[in-house]
């Protein structure tokens, strides 16, 4: 059923952001630290764990693809409400500083992540990996 | 009439923002293919016409939260905030590669770090260039510049003024704009198309709605590993940024 898929998301989701509270609690901080981090790991895991056992049905993984698949819709309503004026109203400082750490970053990008080899992961990530997960398509 | 119509939109807020993001993305799929042949994907089109969105929303009513500050528009607040943002994100890394995650683990952690402290420092540097000299403003800049949460977050902790935890909070913001727009535009001359790369991203960016929303304009496959190492960054540099990163600006800066 649908909502198996759905509510595997959910649990996912809850676990992740109750662990990530309890880490920022034992760290000292007033923060959830990797908390939605911990649910994609926890997803991932469970997901293939389900698949080799032939658990994970068609219609539960609808209802993960369906979700998987708001995403974009959701970070445009994200971008819709976001404080746009009073980052433009930061003035020079808070635009040079931002845009000083966004260009730099870029210009770091290329040298960390050295030693991949581009062209076969992604390949093997199209078909959904080892485990061929996503084989509902 | 009008009135009923109002009311009708007001009190089905969730479905109206569906409503406006699916013509949202419409015009700009359209956009994409007649103006620029798909040259710039539909996606990062719609994320940039969201921002035009807010930036109106914020002028109209001078609040804080874009669209959703006007009222029948309420439902964008619920769409795109943390919890169903959250939910997505998470959705997405169904059929994310776990091997993958492992291979590129140890370069994640180390982008995640050198993320953090990079911002820090640049965002010092541009406070110190704008006339800042005491610790406590150089480190809440610094913060904002890594995230717009890490800025306020600590800025409290230590004992900023409001005006620069403002300031903290609009680089924060520019950042994750300027994520969300140019990621697309950059990525082919980074290498940004493996999930290696992504990890790397995220871990660098740190921003999580700057590197999800630019991830999935680039190539939405890409999003469940720019995610998995960005969602860790706001986390990490609240835990560094009042603690070992202001202790280090207070012992140069005094």
């Amino acid at each position: 059923m649908v909502i198996y898929g759905v509510a595997l998301l959910s649990i996912c989701l809850l676990s992740g952001v109750f662990l990530g509270d309890l880490l920022g609690n034992i760290l000292g901080i007033d923060a959830n630290v990797g908390g939605v981090g911990i649910a994609m790991l926890m997803l991932i895991l469970l997901a293939e764990y389900l698949k080799k056992k032939d658990k994970l049905k068609a219609p539960t993984q609808e209802g993960l693809s369906f979700w998987s698949a708001m995403y974009i819709p959701i970070v445009i309503a994200m971008s819709a409400q976001q404080n746009v004026i009073a980052a433009l109203d930061g003035g020079p400082l808070a635009l040079t500083a931002g845009v000083a750490a966004v260009l730099i970053s870029w210009a770091i990008v290329p040298i960390l992540s050295k030693g991949g080899n581009t062209d076969e992961t992604l390949e093997n990530e199209m078909t959904g990996g080892d485990q061929r997960v996503r084989n509902i398509r | 009439m009008l009135e009923i119509l109002g009311n009708a939109l007001t009190d089905n807020g969730l479905i109206v923002a569906f409503t406006v993001v699916g013509l949202t993305m419409f015009v700009s799929y359209f956009l994409s293919d007649k103006l620029t042949k798909g040259r710039i994907h539909g996606s990062a089109i719609a994320i940039a016409l969201g921002l035009v969105l807010a930036y109106i929303g914020g002028m109209v009513t001078g609040g804080e939260k874009g669209l959703s500050d006007i009222g029948i528009f309420a439902g964008i607040g619920l769409m795109g905030g943390g919890m169903l943002r959250d939910f997505a994100i998470v959705a997405t890394a169904f059929g994310a590669n776990f091997s993958e995650i492992k291979k590129a683990g140890v370069n994640g952690v180390v982008s995640l770090f050198l993320g953090v402290v990079l911002s820090f420092i640049i965002g010092v540097g541009i406070a110190l260039a704008f006339g800042y000299t005491d610790a406590v403003s150089l480190t809440t800049i610094g913060a904002g510049t890594a995230t717009y949460i890490v800025g306020p977050v600590t800025g409290t902790a230590i004992g900023a003024s409001s005006e620069v935890i403002t300031l903290s909070i609009a680089a924060g913001l520019v950042k994750s704009i300027l994520t969300m727009i140019g990621t697309p535009f950059v990525a082919k001359y980074i290498g940004l198309n493996n999930p290696r790369t992504a990890m790397v991203y995220g871990g660098l960016m740190g921003t999580t709605s700057g590197v999800a929303g630019g991830l999935a304009a680039t190539d939405p496959k890409l999003v469940p590993y720019g995610a998995v190492t960005a969602t860790f960054y706001t986390g990490l540099g609240c835990l560094m940024a009042p603690s070992v990163l202001f202790l280090m600006t207070k012992a140069v800066f005094g």
